[in-house]
Protein backbone atom coordinates (compact mmCIF):
# COMPACT_ATOMS: atom_id res chain seq x y z
CA UNK A 1 0.00 0.00 0.00
CA UNK A 2 1.77 3.23 -1.16
CA UNK A 3 -1.47 5.78 -0.76
CA UNK A 4 -4.96 5.48 0.51
CA UNK A 5 -6.66 7.92 -1.91
CA UNK A 6 -9.90 6.32 -2.50
CA UNK A 7 -12.53 3.41 -0.83
CA UNK A 8 -13.39 2.73 -4.51
CA UNK A 9 -11.53 0.10 -5.68
CA UNK A 10 -10.24 -1.34 -2.00
CA UNK A 11 -9.99 -4.99 -2.09
CA UNK A 12 -10.95 -6.78 0.95
CA UNK A 13 -8.98 -8.11 2.01
CA UNK A 14 -6.88 -4.86 2.22
CA UNK A 15 -9.80 -3.15 3.73
CA UNK A 16 -9.30 -6.17 6.43
CA UNK A 17 -5.87 -5.78 7.30
CA UNK A 18 -6.84 -2.05 7.62
CA UNK A 19 -9.46 -3.17 10.59
CA UNK A 20 -7.69 -5.30 12.06
CA UNK A 21 -4.26 -3.59 12.10
CA UNK A 22 -7.12 -0.60 13.53
CA UNK A 23 -7.95 -2.89 16.45
CA UNK A 24 -4.26 -3.57 17.13
CA UNK A 25 -3.58 0.22 17.65
CA UNK A 26 -6.67 0.99 19.51
CA UNK A 27 -5.71 -1.86 22.13
CA UNK A 28 -2.72 0.11 22.57
CA UNK A 29 -4.40 3.08 23.28
CA UNK A 30 -5.98 1.88 26.57
CA UNK A 31 -2.62 1.32 27.87
CA UNK A 32 -0.64 4.20 30.43
CA UNK A 33 2.00 4.62 27.47
CA UNK A 34 0.18 5.15 24.38
CA UNK A 35 3.52 6.03 22.27
CA UNK A 36 4.90 3.45 20.24
CA UNK A 37 8.29 3.65 18.43
CA UNK A 38 7.49 2.30 15.22
CA UNK A 39 7.78 5.59 12.85
CA UNK A 40 10.11 7.40 14.25
CA UNK A 41 12.70 9.16 12.05
CA UNK A 42 9.89 9.30 9.23
CA UNK A 43 8.49 12.68 8.87
CA UNK A 44 4.44 13.18 7.94
CA UNK A 45 2.77 16.72 7.18
CA UNK A 46 -0.31 17.44 7.49
CA UNK A 47 -1.42 19.59 4.54
CA UNK A 48 -4.95 21.64 4.69
CA UNK A 49 -6.22 23.53 2.21
CA UNK A 50 -9.56 23.67 4.18
CA UNK A 51 -10.32 24.22 7.49
CA UNK A 52 -10.77 21.12 9.39
CA UNK A 53 -9.78 20.76 13.49
CA UNK A 54 -10.46 17.57 14.09
CA UNK A 55 -9.47 15.18 11.17
CA UNK A 56 -6.18 17.46 11.37
CA UNK A 57 -5.81 17.07 15.03
CA UNK A 58 -6.87 12.77 14.98
CA UNK A 59 -3.66 12.37 12.28
CA UNK A 60 -1.63 14.43 14.19
CA UNK A 61 -2.40 12.09 16.99
CA UNK A 62 -2.04 9.34 15.21
CA UNK A 63 1.30 9.99 14.04
CA UNK A 64 2.82 11.10 17.05
CA UNK A 65 1.52 8.12 18.87
CA UNK A 66 3.45 6.16 15.77
CA UNK A 67 6.67 8.63 16.91
CA UNK A 68 6.63 10.28 13.80
CA UNK A 69 7.35 14.20 13.67
CA UNK A 70 4.69 16.04 12.52
CA UNK A 71 4.53 19.19 10.38
CA UNK A 72 1.47 20.86 10.15
CA UNK A 73 0.72 23.43 7.09
CA UNK A 74 -2.72 25.04 6.55
CA UNK A 75 -3.68 27.40 3.56
CA UNK A 76 -3.96 30.28 6.05
CA UNK A 77 -1.14 32.47 6.88
CA UNK A 78 0.93 30.22 4.52
CA UNK A 79 2.49 30.73 1.04
CA UNK A 80 -0.43 29.32 -0.50
CA UNK A 81 -1.95 32.63 0.48
CA UNK A 82 0.80 34.40 -1.16
CA UNK A 83 -0.20 32.41 -4.38
CA UNK A 84 1.83 29.30 -4.04
CA UNK A 85 0.43 26.23 -6.62
CA UNK A 86 -0.33 23.07 -5.21
CA UNK A 87 2.70 21.76 -7.65
CA UNK A 88 5.16 24.59 -5.88
CA UNK A 89 4.22 23.26 -2.87
CA UNK A 90 4.19 19.35 -3.36
CA UNK A 91 8.08 20.04 -4.20
CA UNK A 92 8.88 21.87 -1.41
CA UNK A 93 7.37 19.26 0.70
CA UNK A 94 9.06 16.84 -1.51
CA UNK A 95 12.50 18.67 -0.74
CA UNK A 96 12.06 18.62 3.13
CA UNK A 97 12.00 14.93 2.89
CA UNK A 98 7.96 14.23 3.33
CA UNK A 99 7.94 10.57 4.23
CA UNK A 100 3.95 11.04 4.06
CA UNK A 101 1.53 13.65 3.12
CA UNK A 102 -2.05 13.67 4.36
CA UNK A 103 -3.86 16.30 2.38
CA UNK A 104 -7.14 18.11 2.69
CA UNK A 105 -8.45 20.07 -0.58
CA UNK A 106 -11.29 21.40 -1.85
CA UNK A 107 -11.02 20.43 -4.89
CA UNK A 108 -12.22 16.84 -5.68
CA UNK A 109 -9.14 14.80 -7.02
CA UNK A 110 -6.43 16.93 -5.44
CA UNK A 111 -4.99 13.90 -3.36
CA UNK A 112 -5.01 11.81 -6.50
CA UNK A 113 -3.18 14.83 -8.53
CA UNK A 114 -0.34 15.38 -5.38
CA UNK A 115 0.10 10.88 -5.30
CA UNK A 116 0.21 10.39 -9.33
CA UNK A 117 1.78 13.51 -10.78
CA UNK A 118 5.23 12.87 -10.21
CA UNK A 119 6.26 15.97 -7.84
CA UNK A 120 7.13 13.67 -4.78
CA UNK A 121 7.41 10.08 -3.53
CA UNK A 122 5.84 10.39 -0.14
CA UNK A 123 2.80 7.83 0.55
CA UNK A 124 -0.16 10.64 0.20
CA UNK A 125 -3.06 9.87 2.46
CA UNK A 126 -6.79 11.58 1.49
CA UNK A 127 -8.06 13.40 4.21
CA UNK A 128 -10.93 14.52 2.00
CA UNK A 129 -11.21 16.18 -1.71
CA UNK A 130 -13.86 17.97 -2.28
CA UNK A 131 -16.86 15.75 -2.51
CA UNK A 132 -15.57 13.17 -3.96
CA UNK A 133 -13.53 10.95 -0.83
CA UNK A 134 -12.69 10.61 2.80
CA UNK A 135 -11.54 7.11 3.00
CA UNK A 136 -10.06 7.22 6.96
CA UNK A 137 -13.82 8.45 7.76
CA UNK A 138 -15.30 5.72 6.19
CA UNK A 139 -12.79 3.24 7.61
CA UNK A 140 -13.12 4.44 11.48
CA UNK A 141 -16.91 4.24 10.60
CA UNK A 142 -16.68 0.64 9.15
CA UNK A 143 -14.30 -0.20 12.33
CA UNK A 144 -17.01 0.93 14.68
CA UNK A 145 -19.69 -0.75 12.85
CA UNK A 146 -17.44 -3.75 13.14
CA UNK A 147 -16.61 -3.82 17.16
CA UNK A 148 -20.65 -3.21 17.43
CA UNK A 149 -22.63 -5.37 15.64
CA UNK A 150 -19.81 -8.23 14.40
CA UNK A 151 -17.50 -7.88 17.73
CA UNK A 152 -19.99 -7.88 20.36
CA UNK A 153 -18.47 -5.04 22.58
CA UNK A 154 -21.17 -3.93 24.29
CA UNK A 155 -23.41 -0.53 24.82
CA UNK A 156 -20.12 1.07 26.23
CA UNK A 157 -17.93 -0.17 24.05
CA UNK A 158 -15.84 -1.88 26.51
CA UNK A 159 -16.31 -5.30 26.05
CA UNK A 160 -13.47 -7.42 23.98
CA UNK A 161 -13.67 -7.04 20.32
CA UNK A 162 -14.08 -10.55 18.88
CA UNK A 163 -14.61 -8.86 15.19
CA UNK A 164 -10.97 -9.73 13.62
CA UNK A 165 -10.84 -10.65 10.21
CA UNK A 166 -14.74 -10.63 10.08
CA UNK A 167 -16.22 -8.57 7.02
CA UNK A 168 -19.51 -6.78 7.34
CA UNK A 169 -21.80 -8.97 5.18
CA UNK A 170 -25.37 -8.52 5.95
CA UNK A 171 -25.07 -5.60 8.19
CA UNK A 172 -27.80 -2.75 7.42
CA UNK A 173 -26.68 0.81 7.28
CA UNK A 174 -28.92 3.66 6.52
CA UNK A 175 -26.77 6.94 5.52
CA UNK A 176 -28.81 9.85 5.76
CA UNK A 177 -29.04 13.58 5.14
CA UNK A 178 -26.44 15.73 2.82
CA UNK A 179 -25.60 12.72 0.38
CA UNK A 180 -24.82 15.31 -2.38
CA UNK A 181 -21.85 17.14 -0.56
CA UNK A 182 -21.00 14.56 0.90
CA UNK A 183 -17.03 12.97 0.93
CA UNK A 184 -17.98 10.81 3.78
CA UNK A 185 -21.44 9.16 2.30
CA UNK A 186 -19.47 8.33 -1.00
CA UNK A 187 -16.33 6.61 0.67
CA UNK A 188 -18.87 4.95 3.30
CA UNK A 189 -21.13 3.58 0.02
CA UNK A 190 -18.09 2.01 -2.02
CA UNK A 191 -16.43 0.48 1.73
CA UNK A 192 -19.36 -0.79 3.02
CA UNK A 193 -20.71 -2.23 -0.08
CA UNK A 194 -16.91 -3.93 -0.45
CA UNK A 195 -17.14 -5.30 3.56
CA UNK A 196 -20.89 -6.95 2.55
CA UNK A 197 -22.94 -4.64 4.04
CA UNK A 198 -25.94 -3.39 2.38
CA UNK A 199 -26.19 0.31 2.36
CA UNK A 200 -29.25 2.50 1.90
CA UNK A 201 -28.98 6.61 1.51
CA UNK A 202 -31.23 8.52 2.41
CA UNK A 203 -31.98 12.12 1.14
CA UNK A 204 -33.97 14.79 0.05
CA UNK A 205 -34.42 14.50 -3.96
CA UNK A 206 -32.43 17.88 -4.21
CA UNK A 207 -29.72 16.77 -1.88
CA UNK A 208 -28.86 13.35 -4.27
CA UNK A 209 -26.21 13.82 -6.44
CA UNK A 210 -26.28 12.92 -10.42
CA UNK A 211 -25.00 9.12 -11.32
CA UNK A 212 -26.16 7.90 -7.84
CA UNK A 213 -27.55 4.89 -9.53
CA UNK A 214 -24.02 3.26 -10.31
CA UNK A 215 -23.27 3.61 -6.85
CA UNK A 216 -23.41 0.26 -5.03
CA UNK A 217 -27.03 0.86 -3.01
CA UNK A 218 -30.18 1.68 -2.73
CA UNK A 219 -31.49 5.08 -2.81
CA UNK A 220 -34.96 6.66 -0.59
CA UNK A 221 -36.53 9.60 -0.03
CA UNK A 222 -38.53 8.84 3.05
CA UNK A 223 -36.45 8.33 6.49
CA UNK A 224 -39.55 7.10 8.48
CA UNK A 225 -40.41 4.61 5.36
CA UNK A 226 -36.81 3.40 5.73
CA UNK A 227 -36.72 3.11 9.11
CA UNK A 228 -39.34 1.29 9.99
CA UNK A 229 -39.89 -1.26 6.60
CA UNK A 230 -35.64 -2.27 6.48
CA UNK A 231 -34.47 -1.93 10.04
CA UNK A 232 -31.19 -0.84 9.79
CA UNK A 233 -28.68 -1.84 12.42
CA UNK A 234 -26.91 1.29 11.90
CA UNK A 235 -27.90 4.55 11.50
CA UNK A 236 -25.04 7.21 9.98
CA UNK A 237 -26.26 10.67 9.82
CA UNK A 238 -24.58 13.47 7.61
CA UNK A 239 -24.02 16.80 8.14
CA UNK A 240 -26.00 19.38 6.51
CA UNK A 241 -23.01 21.21 4.91
CA UNK A 242 -24.41 24.56 4.69
CA UNK A 243 -20.99 26.47 3.72
CA UNK A 244 -21.54 24.54 0.40
CA UNK A 245 -25.08 25.99 -0.06
CA UNK A 246 -25.32 29.31 -1.68
CA UNK A 247 -28.22 31.42 -0.23
CA UNK A 248 -30.21 31.42 2.54
CA UNK A 249 -30.46 28.68 5.70
CA UNK A 250 -31.09 25.42 3.52
CA UNK A 251 -30.01 27.67 0.25
CA UNK A 252 -31.89 26.09 -3.11
CA UNK A 253 -31.93 22.21 -1.44
CA UNK A 254 -34.49 22.74 1.18
CA UNK A 255 -37.44 25.14 2.07
CA UNK A 256 -36.25 25.89 5.62
CA UNK A 257 -34.37 24.11 8.44
CA UNK A 258 -37.29 23.43 10.18
CA UNK A 259 -38.72 21.18 7.20
CA UNK A 260 -35.75 19.40 7.01
CA UNK A 261 -35.47 18.50 10.48
CA UNK A 262 -38.94 17.62 10.90
CA UNK A 263 -38.34 15.30 7.54
CA UNK A 264 -34.88 13.80 7.65
CA UNK A 265 -34.13 14.98 11.31
CA UNK A 266 -33.03 12.24 13.75
CA UNK A 267 -34.52 11.96 17.51
CA UNK A 268 -35.32 9.85 20.22
CA UNK A 269 -38.51 8.82 18.22
CA UNK A 270 -37.14 7.63 15.34
CA UNK A 271 -34.67 5.36 17.75
CA UNK A 272 -37.22 4.18 19.24
CA UNK A 273 -38.14 2.16 15.56
CA UNK A 274 -34.74 0.74 15.67
CA UNK A 275 -34.32 -2.91 16.51
CA UNK A 276 -32.03 -2.59 19.98
CA UNK A 277 -29.10 -3.58 18.82
CA UNK A 278 -29.07 -0.55 16.06
CA UNK A 279 -26.43 2.19 16.65
CA UNK A 280 -26.13 5.52 15.78
CA UNK A 281 -23.25 7.17 13.97
CA UNK A 282 -22.04 10.65 13.03
CA UNK A 283 -18.66 12.39 11.53
CA UNK A 284 -18.72 15.55 13.39
CA UNK A 285 -19.30 18.12 13.09
CA UNK A 286 -22.85 18.08 14.61
CA UNK A 287 -25.80 20.65 14.09
CA UNK A 288 -27.58 19.73 17.00
CA UNK A 289 -31.31 20.46 16.15
CA UNK A 290 -31.03 20.14 13.01
CA UNK A 291 -30.09 16.61 11.62
CA UNK A 292 -29.79 15.12 14.83
CA UNK A 293 -31.18 15.89 17.85
CA UNK A 294 -29.36 16.39 21.50
CA UNK A 295 -30.81 13.66 22.73
CA UNK A 296 -30.49 10.86 19.99
CA UNK A 297 -26.27 12.46 19.50
CA UNK A 298 -26.15 11.86 23.41
CA UNK A 299 -28.37 8.98 23.66
CA UNK A 300 -26.48 5.30 25.06
CA UNK A 301 -26.54 3.49 21.32
CA UNK A 302 -24.74 6.96 19.92
CA UNK A 303 -21.47 5.67 19.18
CA UNK A 304 -20.28 9.41 18.04
CA UNK A 305 -17.92 10.18 20.76
CA UNK A 306 -16.15 6.46 20.01
CA UNK A 307 -15.73 6.96 17.01
CA UNK A 308 -13.31 10.28 17.19
CA UNK A 309 -11.57 7.65 19.19
CA UNK A 310 -11.20 5.11 16.62
CA UNK A 311 -10.45 7.70 14.50
CA UNK A 312 -7.31 7.77 15.76
CA UNK A 313 -6.51 3.74 15.70
CA UNK A 314 -7.69 3.90 12.07
CA UNK A 315 -5.29 6.63 11.22
CA UNK A 316 -2.23 5.03 13.18
CA UNK A 317 -3.30 1.50 10.94
CA UNK A 318 -3.28 3.47 7.53
CA UNK A 319 0.22 5.47 8.56
CA UNK A 320 1.75 1.76 9.37
CA UNK A 321 1.08 0.26 6.50
CA UNK A 322 1.98 2.98 4.33
CA UNK A 323 5.33 4.03 5.77
CA UNK A 324 6.58 0.43 7.47
CA UNK A 325 7.79 -1.54 4.92
CA UNK A 326 10.24 -1.26 2.24
CA UNK A 327 9.66 0.93 -0.99
CA UNK A 328 8.13 -1.58 -3.00
CA UNK A 329 4.55 -0.79 -2.44
CA UNK A 330 1.98 -1.08 -4.68
CA UNK A 331 -0.19 2.04 -5.55
CA UNK A 332 -3.74 1.36 -4.06
CA UNK B 1 14.01 -39.37 10.67
CA UNK B 2 11.14 -37.28 9.14
CA UNK B 3 11.25 -38.32 5.46
CA UNK B 4 11.39 -35.38 3.25
CA UNK B 5 8.18 -35.76 1.42
CA UNK B 6 6.44 -34.95 4.95
CA UNK B 7 7.18 -31.45 4.23
CA UNK B 8 4.59 -28.86 3.92
CA UNK B 9 3.76 -26.67 0.69
CA UNK B 10 4.51 -23.43 2.63
CA UNK B 11 8.46 -24.45 3.04
CA UNK B 12 10.69 -21.04 1.41
CA UNK B 13 10.81 -21.50 -1.55
CA UNK B 14 14.48 -20.79 -1.42
CA UNK B 15 15.36 -24.23 0.28
CA UNK B 16 15.47 -27.30 -2.19
CA UNK B 17 12.60 -29.99 -1.61
CA UNK B 18 14.84 -31.91 1.31
CA UNK B 19 15.76 -35.54 0.41
CA UNK B 20 14.43 -36.06 -2.65
CA UNK B 21 16.40 -33.73 -5.22
CA UNK B 22 19.03 -35.59 -6.50
CA UNK B 23 22.07 -33.11 -5.89
CA UNK B 24 22.97 -30.59 -8.81
CA UNK B 25 26.24 -31.95 -10.96
CA UNK B 26 28.98 -29.43 -9.39
CA UNK B 27 27.21 -28.78 -6.15
CA UNK B 28 29.51 -30.66 -3.80
CA UNK B 29 27.67 -28.56 -0.87
CA UNK B 30 26.43 -32.38 1.22
CA UNK B 31 23.87 -29.77 3.52
CA UNK B 32 21.20 -30.04 0.81
CA UNK B 33 18.82 -32.67 3.32
CA UNK B 34 16.70 -31.54 5.71
CA UNK B 35 17.37 -33.33 9.07
CA UNK B 36 14.79 -33.57 12.06
CA UNK B 37 16.75 -32.75 15.17
CA UNK B 38 13.88 -33.22 17.83
CA UNK B 39 11.01 -35.12 17.82
CA UNK B 40 7.65 -35.04 19.84
CA UNK B 41 9.05 -36.86 22.56
CA UNK B 42 12.21 -34.38 22.51
CA UNK B 43 10.38 -31.80 22.69
CA UNK B 44 8.11 -32.64 25.59
CA UNK B 45 10.51 -33.24 27.22
CA UNK B 46 12.68 -30.30 26.61
CA UNK B 47 9.42 -28.00 27.90
CA UNK B 48 9.11 -30.38 31.20
CA UNK B 49 12.68 -29.68 32.11
CA UNK B 50 12.62 -25.84 31.35
CA UNK B 51 9.34 -26.05 33.40
CA UNK B 52 11.07 -27.36 36.09
CA UNK B 53 13.95 -25.11 35.59
CA UNK B 54 11.86 -21.91 35.59
CA UNK B 55 10.31 -23.35 39.17
CA UNK B 56 13.62 -24.07 40.40
CA UNK B 57 15.33 -20.79 39.17
CA UNK B 58 12.25 -18.31 40.92
CA UNK B 59 11.87 -20.46 44.05
CA UNK B 60 8.03 -21.37 42.97
CA UNK B 61 6.20 -19.33 40.42
CA UNK B 62 4.51 -16.63 42.76
CA UNK B 63 4.25 -13.45 40.41
CA UNK B 64 5.38 -15.38 37.13
CA UNK B 65 3.88 -14.61 33.79
CA UNK B 66 4.37 -16.08 30.41
CA UNK B 67 4.71 -14.12 27.82
CA UNK B 68 4.59 -16.13 23.98
CA UNK B 69 6.25 -14.31 20.83
CA UNK B 70 3.72 -15.22 18.29
CA UNK B 71 3.06 -17.32 16.45
CA UNK B 72 4.78 -20.40 17.84
CA UNK B 73 6.06 -18.82 21.15
CA UNK B 74 2.42 -18.49 22.23
CA UNK B 75 1.77 -22.43 22.42
CA UNK B 76 5.27 -22.95 23.85
CA UNK B 77 4.23 -20.37 27.02
CA UNK B 78 0.44 -22.41 26.66
CA UNK B 79 2.41 -25.75 27.08
CA UNK B 80 4.94 -24.22 30.16
CA UNK B 81 1.63 -23.00 31.42
CA UNK B 82 0.22 -26.54 31.67
CA UNK B 83 3.26 -28.08 32.83
CA UNK B 84 3.74 -25.32 35.15
CA UNK B 85 0.33 -25.53 36.96
CA UNK B 86 1.31 -29.29 37.34
CA UNK B 87 4.52 -28.49 39.42
CA UNK B 88 3.14 -25.81 41.10
CA UNK B 89 -0.66 -25.81 42.08
CA UNK B 90 -0.38 -22.44 42.75
CA UNK B 91 0.30 -21.43 39.64
CA UNK B 92 -3.26 -20.68 37.82
CA UNK B 93 -1.83 -21.95 34.28
CA UNK B 94 -2.47 -18.39 32.70
CA UNK B 95 -0.35 -16.83 29.98
CA UNK B 96 -0.27 -13.87 27.48
CA UNK B 97 0.85 -13.34 24.28
CA UNK B 98 3.39 -9.94 23.01
CA UNK B 99 3.59 -8.90 19.72
CA UNK B 100 6.69 -7.32 18.97
CA UNK B 101 5.74 -6.15 15.28
CA UNK B 102 5.76 -2.61 15.78
CA UNK B 103 9.36 -2.50 17.55
CA UNK B 104 11.27 -4.09 15.32
CA UNK B 105 14.46 -2.94 14.20
CA UNK B 106 14.35 -3.97 10.73
CA UNK B 107 10.52 -2.52 9.53
CA UNK B 108 11.93 -0.70 6.58
CA UNK B 109 13.97 -3.96 5.22
CA UNK B 110 10.78 -5.56 4.83
CA UNK B 111 7.13 -5.72 3.32
CA UNK B 112 4.77 -4.50 5.51
CA UNK B 113 3.91 -6.80 8.43
CA UNK B 114 0.55 -7.57 9.54
CA UNK B 115 0.17 -6.51 13.10
CA UNK B 116 -0.71 -9.40 15.62
CA UNK B 117 -2.19 -9.39 19.27
CA UNK B 118 -0.90 -8.33 22.57
CA UNK B 119 -2.71 -9.97 24.91
CA UNK B 120 -2.18 -9.89 28.94
CA UNK B 121 -3.97 -12.59 30.63
CA UNK B 122 -7.19 -10.82 32.45
CA UNK B 123 -6.51 -11.83 36.05
CA UNK B 124 -3.29 -8.65 36.06
CA UNK B 125 -5.84 -5.99 35.36
CA UNK B 126 -3.21 -4.47 32.35
CA UNK B 127 0.10 -4.14 33.99
CA UNK B 128 2.70 -6.36 34.35
CA UNK B 129 4.60 -4.14 37.35
CA UNK B 130 6.52 -6.21 39.46
CA UNK B 131 5.87 -9.58 37.80
CA UNK B 132 8.93 -12.17 36.71
CA UNK B 133 8.15 -12.69 33.02
CA UNK B 134 9.24 -15.11 31.16
CA UNK B 135 9.57 -14.76 27.37
CA UNK B 136 8.76 -17.08 25.53
CA UNK B 137 9.94 -18.16 21.55
CA UNK B 138 10.26 -20.74 19.03
CA UNK B 139 14.09 -20.36 18.03
CA UNK B 140 16.37 -17.94 19.36
CA UNK B 141 18.87 -16.18 16.87
CA UNK B 142 19.93 -12.67 16.50
CA UNK B 143 18.62 -11.76 19.67
CA UNK B 144 16.58 -8.78 17.18
CA UNK B 145 13.18 -10.25 18.19
CA UNK B 146 13.78 -10.78 21.88
CA UNK B 147 15.08 -6.60 22.10
CA UNK B 148 11.67 -5.84 20.29
CA UNK B 149 10.48 -7.92 23.11
CA UNK B 150 12.12 -5.98 25.74
CA UNK B 151 10.84 -2.65 24.35
CA UNK B 152 7.46 -3.88 24.07
CA UNK B 153 7.58 -4.99 27.64
CA UNK B 154 9.19 -1.67 28.45
CA UNK B 155 5.84 -0.03 27.28
CA UNK B 156 3.44 -2.51 29.03
CA UNK B 157 5.02 -1.49 32.69
CA UNK B 158 8.00 -2.64 34.62
CA UNK B 159 8.59 -6.23 35.58
CA UNK B 160 11.21 -7.38 38.39
CA UNK B 161 12.93 -9.56 36.50
CA UNK B 162 12.54 -10.73 32.83
CA UNK B 163 13.71 -14.07 31.50
CA UNK B 164 13.82 -15.54 28.65
CA UNK B 165 12.84 -19.44 27.53
CA UNK B 166 13.84 -20.40 23.69
CA UNK B 167 12.62 -24.47 22.73
CA UNK B 168 16.33 -23.82 20.08
CA UNK B 169 19.14 -21.48 20.52
CA UNK B 170 20.89 -21.69 17.06
CA UNK B 171 23.69 -19.43 17.98
CA UNK B 172 24.87 -16.28 15.77
CA UNK B 173 23.89 -14.05 18.29
CA UNK B 174 23.89 -10.05 16.80
CA UNK B 175 23.01 -8.31 19.95
CA UNK B 176 24.63 -8.91 23.68
CA UNK B 177 21.44 -11.43 24.66
CA UNK B 178 20.99 -14.74 25.97
CA UNK B 179 18.78 -17.16 26.57
CA UNK B 180 17.58 -18.57 30.41
CA UNK B 181 16.31 -21.70 29.69
CA UNK B 182 16.83 -23.67 26.65
CA UNK B 183 15.42 -26.41 25.18
CA UNK B 184 18.34 -27.32 22.93
CA UNK B 185 21.46 -25.85 21.46
CA UNK B 186 22.04 -26.44 18.11
CA UNK B 187 25.39 -25.69 16.53
CA UNK B 188 24.24 -24.29 12.65
CA UNK B 189 25.66 -22.31 9.95
CA UNK B 190 24.02 -18.91 8.62
CA UNK B 191 22.98 -20.59 5.82
CA UNK B 192 20.89 -23.22 7.10
CA UNK B 193 17.13 -22.92 8.44
CA UNK B 194 15.85 -24.19 11.58
CA UNK B 195 12.14 -24.28 11.30
CA UNK B 196 9.85 -25.56 14.27
CA UNK B 197 6.77 -27.40 13.74
CA UNK B 198 4.18 -27.35 16.65
CA UNK B 199 0.92 -29.79 16.17
CA UNK B 200 -1.65 -26.63 16.72
CA UNK B 201 0.18 -24.20 14.72
CA UNK B 202 1.16 -26.40 11.27
CA UNK B 203 -0.76 -29.49 11.71
CA UNK B 204 1.33 -32.87 11.93
CA UNK B 205 3.48 -34.23 14.89
CA UNK B 206 5.67 -31.91 16.53
CA UNK B 207 9.16 -31.55 15.52
CA UNK B 208 13.13 -29.64 15.13
CA UNK B 209 13.65 -29.86 11.77
CA UNK B 210 17.26 -28.37 10.56
CA UNK B 211 17.60 -27.64 6.27
CA UNK B 212 20.69 -26.75 4.30
CA UNK B 213 20.23 -23.74 1.68
CA UNK B 214 22.83 -24.21 -1.16
CA UNK B 215 24.62 -20.67 -1.08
Amino acid sequence: MKHLLTTQGLSKDDAILLLDTSAQMAATQSRENKKLPTLRGRTVVNLFYEDSTRTRISFETAAKRLSADVINFSAKGSSVSKGESLKDTALTLHAMGADAVVVRHSASGAAHQLAHAGWLDAGVLNAGDGMHQHPTQALLDAFTIRRHLVGNVGEDGRGTDTSAGADLAGVRVAIVGDVLHSRVARSNVYLLHTLGAEVTLVSPPTLVPVGVETWPCRVSYHLDETLEQWQPDAVMMLRVQRERMSGGAGGAFFPSPMEYSRKFGFDARRLAVLPDHAIVLHPGPMNRGLEISAAAADHPRSVIVEQVANGVAVRMAALYLLLAGTDERNAL
Amino acid sequence: MNPGSRMPESSAPSSPTPGTNPTPAGAAEPTTAARTVLGEADIARALTRIAHEIVERNKGAADLLLLGIPTRGVQLAHRLAERLAQIEPSFGGEYGTLDVTMYRDDLRRQPTRAVGQTVLPGSLDGTIDDKVVVLVDDVLFSGRTIRAALDALNDLGRPRVVQLAALVDRGHRELPIRADYVGKNLPTSRSERVRVRLSDVDGGADSVVISGVTP
